[in-house]
Formats: C-alpha cells, sequence, structure tokens
C-alpha cells in the first residue's frame, strides 16, 4: 500500500466517504465535458429529475466531431451538428460555461484546459475520455470515465472510485537529440505492456522527466493509458509553476503565492512508499515506431519487425493477427517502409511545441510525392501561436495542409479519414485495428518530428538523419 | 433483440454463451468510432463489432444463427482496452449481452459495465480456453451463472469464477447504480468542497 505519494495525498484530500460497496466516494475538483460523451449523461440527469450540482466545476468544449477544413455552422454533417447543438443546449440549461467553436479557447479537451490554466496541480480532473491522464503532467490526480460516471459527476461532483496501487517508473538521463516524449512513452508502454499498469496510478519521475517541456510531459501522461494505468502524473515543480504563470485562470496576486505553497505540499515524500518501481535509462532510448495493433507494439528505428514465432508465447497470437493486419513483414526493418498519408496533431501531439519541433524538420523540404500530409492544432490558441511564428506557412510550403483544431484523423469522426488499406504515419495514441476511419486502414505510431521526416521521405525515416543535415 | 436492461439486484443469469477469441480486443473494435455520432445510445446493438462482423461476411459470433439469443460473452486476455467510451458495453448490453467472462478486463470497461449491471467476471487462462472450448462445441447448452456462487454450469460441469469484492457487494445488493448513493449525504460532499484549498482562493 503506497503512503506519502502525491497520489494519496490528493486522494486524502478529495475523499468524501467510503461507501458500502469498499469503494470510496471522491470528489472531483475539474470537470470536463465534450460532445461524444456527455448528451446520454444529460438526458439521464433529466430523466431523475436532478440538477447539475457545481455547474462551475464543469467546463465545457467541441472536439471529436468538428469538421477541419469549413467550421461554419451548420456543419455540412447533419449528425455532428446534433451532436454540437445537444451539448450547447444542455451546457446553457444546466450554466456549464462553453468553450464552443468560434471562441478563443476551443480545442481538444485535453489541449485547450491545460493551456487556460483550468487544470493544475493536487486537483482531482475527470473527463469522459480514456486521454483525460494527460492531465496527470500538472501533478493533478486524473481520469477517463464512462458516461454513467459523467452522469455521476453532474450530479453529485463526486464518483465512486477504488484507490489504485502507485509504480514509480524512474527515467534516469537524458533524451537524445531527435527522441522525444513520445518515443520515451512508447518505449515504457513496450516495456510493461498494454495492461501493465492495470490497477495502478503511474508516477513519473527521474531526470529525464525532470527535463521535459509541460508538453513532453502531458504526452507521456496522455498515454499513460495506454499502458493500462487509469492516469499518470509527474510531481510539480518550477516548470509547472512557470507554465501556469499568468494563465487566463491560473490563481492570481496573493493567492499565487499560497497556490505554490499548498501545490509544493503535494509533491511525494522523499521516503514515500510506492507499491512497485521501476528504473529505466532514458539516454538509450531511440526514436520509437509502432508496427503492430496496440500501442505496445512498438520498435526502435534501428530494429526489424519482430517473427511472432519467436516472441514469448502468449505475445505471439496478437503479433501474428498484427502481422497479417498490418501486411508488413517479419523480420523486415521498419525504416523504409512505404506510407500514404502522415498526421500531425490530436491530444497526444498536437501542441505548440510538437508543431515546432516537427516544423523544423519540415523547413526547406518536400511532401513526397503521392503523400497526403497534414497539421491539425490542437487547439485555437495553439493555431493562433504557431500562425504568429509563422509555422504554419513552413508547413504549407513544404506541402502539408493546415487545418482547424479538432480530434480529426485520431479517431476520425470528421471528414479526416484513411481510406481503403492505407497506411498513416501518425503523431495519435491509438493504432487499433480500423482506428482512423477506414476498416482496414493501418497506422504506425511516432514522435510528430518523425511524422515530419516521414512525410518528406515517403516512408519511415530515422528523424535524426534528417536532425543533422 | 433483447431491451428488458439489467435492474435490481443482479444473483443469477440463465442463459446461452457465446465466444469472442483474441487478446486485447479494444474499445474501437467493439464499437468503431464513426458511431459515436449519436446522442443516444439506442442503435448500438446492431452495430456491436461492425468492421469485424464485416470481415467475417456473416462467420463473426455475434452473426451466427446458433448465438442468436445468447446472453452470456466469454472473452480473453485485457478486454477493453482503450477508449472510456461506454458505448462499447451500451452496444453489448443492446445486443443482449448481461454477463462477460474473461481472463482480464480494462478498468474503465470493467467500471462501465458495472455502471451497467454487467458482471465481467473472470478466471484463469487455462479455465477460459476450457469454457471457450465448452461453448463452441455445443452452443445450445444453457449456463446457469451464480454470482453468490461465484460459478457458472452447464449441469455437467462448474467453472469458478472471481470478482473483486466492491463489485460483488455491488451487484449483489442492486447498488451498481452508483448516483442515488452518491447523493445519499449532500452535505459531506459540500464539506469536502469547503475545505479544498483551491476551490477557496488558497485560503
Amino acid at each position: 500500500m503506497s503512503s506519502g505519494t502525491l497520489y494519496d495525498k490528493v486522494w486524502n484530500f478529495h475523499q468524501v466517504k467510503k461507501l458500502p460497496g469498499g469503494s470510496t466516494q471522491l470528489f472531483v475538483g475539474l470537470h470536463l465535458i465534450h460532445e461524444v460523451t456527455s448528451p446520454q449523461a444529460f438526458s439521464a440527469l433529466n430523466e431523475k429529475n436532478l440538477e447539475v450540482k457545481f455547474p462551475n466545476l464543469t467546463v465545457a468544449t467541441v472536439d471529436h466531431i468538428v469538421p477541419t477544413l469549413n467550421q461554419q455552422r451548420p456543419f455540412s454533417d447533419p449528425l455532428a451538428e446534433e451532436m454540437l447543438a445537444t451539448l450547447e443546449k444542455n451546457c446553457k440549461f444546466h450554466g456549464i460555461k462553453f468553450h464552443g467553436i468560434g471562441s478563443h479557447s476551443q480545442g481538444v479537451v485535453h489541449v485547450m484546459a491545460p493551456e487556460l490554466g483550468l487544470t493544475q496541480p493536487g486537483m482531482t480532473v475527470a473527463c469522459g475520455d480514456s486521454h483525460t491522464s494527460t492531465h496527470g503532467a500538472f501533478g493533478a490526480i486524473a481520469f477517463g470515465i464512462g458516461t454513467s460516471q459523467v452522469r455521476d459527476v453532474l450530479a453529485s461532483q463526486s464518483l465512486a472510485m477504488k484507490k489504485l496501487k502507485v509504480r514509480r517508473i524512474w527515467v534516469d538521463g537524458s533524451l537524445q537529440k531527435g527522441v522525444y516524449a513520445k518515443d520515451l512513452i512508447l518505449h515504457i508502454i513496450r516495456l510493461l505492456g498494454v495492461k501493465g499498469g492495470v490497477g495502478f496510478a503511474y508516477e513519473f519521475a527521474g531526470p529525464a522527466i525532470k527535463e521535459l517541456s509541460m508538453e513532453g510531459r502531458m504526452t507521456i501522461c496522455n498515454m499513460a493509458i495506454e499502458g493500462g494505468a487509469r492516469c499518470g502524473y509527474i510531481n510539480p515543480d518550477e516548470t509547472t509553476f512557470e507554465y501556469l504563470k499568468g494563465k487566463e485562470f491560473s490563481p492570481k496576486d496573493q493567492e499565487w503565492d499560497k497556490a505554490i505553497n499548498w501545490w509544493k505540499s503535494l509533491v511525494s515524500d522523499s521516503e514515500a512508499k510506492f507499491d512497485d518501481e521501476i528504473q529505466l535509462d532514458g539516454s538509450s532510448i531511440e526514436p520509437t515506431v509502432t508496427w503492430g495493433i496496440t500501442p505496445g507494439q512498438g520498435i526502435s528505428i534501428k530494429e526489424k519487425i519482430p517473427n511472432p514465432e519467436k516472441l514469448p508465447e502468449n505475445e505471439q497470437q496478437i503479433a501474428k493477427d498484427a502481422c497479417k493486419y498490418m501486411n508488413l513483414e517479419p523480420e523486415q526493418p521498419i525504416e523504409g517502409t512505404s506510407i500514404d498519408v502522415c498526421f500531425i496533431g490530436s491530444c497526444t501531439n498536437g501542441r505548440l511545441s510538437d508543431l515546432q519541433e516537427a516544423s523544423k524538420v519540415v523547413e526547406g523540404h518536400r511532401v513526397a510525392t503521392g503523400i497526403r500530409a497534414f497539421v491539425v492544432p490542437g487547439s485555437q490558441k495553439v493555431s493562433k501561436e504557431a500562425k504568429r511564428k509563422g509555422i504554419d506557412k513552413i508547413f504549407l510550403t513544404a506541402g502539408f495542409e493546415w487545418r482547424e483544431p479538432g480530434c480529426s484523423m485520431c479517431l476520425a469522426m470528421n471528414q479526416d479519414k484513411l481510406e481503403g488499406r492505407q497506411i498513416s504515419a501518425s503523431s495519435s495514441n491509438r493504432n487499433f485495428k480500423g482506428r482512423q476511419g477506414s476498416a482496414s486502414g493501418r497506422t504506425l505510431l511516432m514522435s510528430p518530428a518523425m511524422v515530419a521526416a516521414a512525410a518528406i521521405n515517403g516512408k519511415v525515416t530515422d528523424v535524426r538523419k534528417l536532425l543533422q543535415e | 433483440m433483447k431491451q428488458d436492461f439489467p435492474k435490481g439486484e443482479i444473483k443469477s443469469i440463465k442463459a446461452r454463451s457465446l465466444v469472442i477469441k483474441g487478446d486485447d480486443i479494444d474499445t474501437d473494435r467493439i464499437i468503431p468510432a464513426r458511431f459515436l455520432k449519436c446522442v443516444s445510445f439506442s442503435s448500438l446493438g446492431e452495430q456491436v463489432f461492425a468492421d469485424d462482423r464485416e470481415e467475417l461476411k456473416g462467420n463473426h459470433p455475434f452473426d451466427l444463427e446458433q448465438n442468436k439469443g445468447a446472453n452470456i460473452l466469454v472473452v480473453n486476455d485485457n478486454f477493453g482496452c482503450g477508449s472510456s467510451r461506454e458505448h462499447a458495453p451500451q452496444a453489448l448490453m443492446r445486443w443482449g449481452i448481461r454477463l462477460i467472462i474473461g481472463e482480464s478486463f480494462a478498468e474503465i470497461f470493467f467500471g462501465n459495465c458495472l455502471a451497467l449491471g454487467i458482471p465481467c467476471m473472470t478466471s484463469s487462462k487455462q479455465e477460459i480456453t476450457k469454457l471457450q472450448n465448452r461453448i463452441n462445441q455445443n452452443s445450445n447448452e444453457i449456463w446457469d451463472f451464480n454470482l453468490q456462487g461465484l460459478s457458472i454450469s452447464n449441469q455437467k460441469e462448474i467453472f469458478k469464477l472471481d470478482l473483486e469484492e466492491g463489485a460483488y457487494k455491488m451487484l449483489l445488493s442492486g447498488k451498481w447504480d452508483a448516483t442515488s448513493q452518491l447523493l445519499d449525504e449532500e452535505d459531506r460532499i459540500k464539506d469536502t468542497f469547503r475545505k479544498l484549498p483551491y476551490l477557496n482562493n488558497f485560503q
């Protein structure tokens, strides 16, 4: 049983009571909602004649279904329009702040909330989206929930939760040039497996984590869920405070100093007890690419696609399925694999620094013939800031398309989809069968800089070769 | 399609079973993202496993004639990983599934099922394989699930199952729909609100 960790401290602060079933009623400090997982929750609330208990603690935006080409209302897709209109109506009726289309603050929920300063250390954050783990980058305990639980939070501002165990993942060293937070988390998931984190919260710590920017930290925590961990977090420090300072919803004036004092008291104690600890060397990690149909099927750019027969017995079947579905040959190098589509964006890698790093690779090059490549900023703020820095021009000059913010091809609930057997280099978070909108489409996950390199060469490429030029 | 959804105490289920084989079956496969474009769960039952069914052209377990009306689903390891979408258990429930037995379940999926009153029971790899084989040998057989006894049997054989204590109690007492429990003590919720520094100007 863990003790003295940030997880324990935040948990204790938010405990309302022990429930008869053995779980805990946990107060939710920040509830984020969007158009896909909330409408049925609002309906259930209305059916039971319940009101939203603390409307000020719920914040809404629209991201999954928004088109990235023409955001004029009504949307050309009537179903998407209906979902947005339903959210608008529900927010208005219950007095919930909605960061909608046309506002300066709309965006992918896990991109916009941090950049508005809504996410802060020590909070509990819940959202009907599994990548809510992202907000753990600030030292919040943040987790994805289902629609019935969205209803519970709306009605009671709390949830029935079971306390998780805590595993510390200590990363020594520094990431090499051309190796990013995305490579680190893909490496960790490969190491611990897609269900290695079930029952755990992951605390990411150590020199390599400390060195990461807030954006890099969000990428790591975002994908904790892909390793089975319901939440992942990083202890808040100067990097966190620096990022939050001056943000729209951050504490101001005298409150700011008091906030920092409280935040500092939340970090895991030096003698904290963890249920499990793992240590790895960050400096040995290479750019990592998935070849299969789970985020755990990743290899370094220098490696060959594994031969299923030579894998441990429990990995063989899924590896066989993956080779068949991906139409990739065992024991062939992943480097040089031809691709059709390149996607830079999503709640994992649609932030300003992601676009910036990718643009450094792209600058002075052209997208290879026959490749469709596009950039979807994670939010209106990211888009605006990127334009101010001229990043959009770099992509456009190179032959990329520059789109409006949304979740887009990460899960393809809008018009952006793979077609047929197309294979994509994607900065998103899931390479599941059919994930990017085509039942037979294929996804290779990698860092945004690696996606940029793939776009230029038309095939999977070690980005470090382009960075050296 | 069965539309009487779970309610009250869930102690026993008597029904035919069907099998989906494979580890790490994610919620994108259970219900592909394009079907999330809806403001109601009502039509999801027809769309469960849509892409896998399309690929198998009528030979998917959810399409086979002998599996029509089955209410128990037996799966393998890490079932329901990926997205938090409740659409996945909703789709299974609306197709008719009332009980899932597997080697292990992803956490959010497990919680979503519990919130709908669908027990997700576990057993060892070996036992699950044996159970799947029995079901596939005779899909007509009626299986008798007993929550209190943590078992499922076909009169000839009995398989022991596991469930964590919290979920066990919630299903047995009929208190798996959490909302009313959470609203039981509104004052304590307000107390917690009042003592959280970040909701009180960091006083």
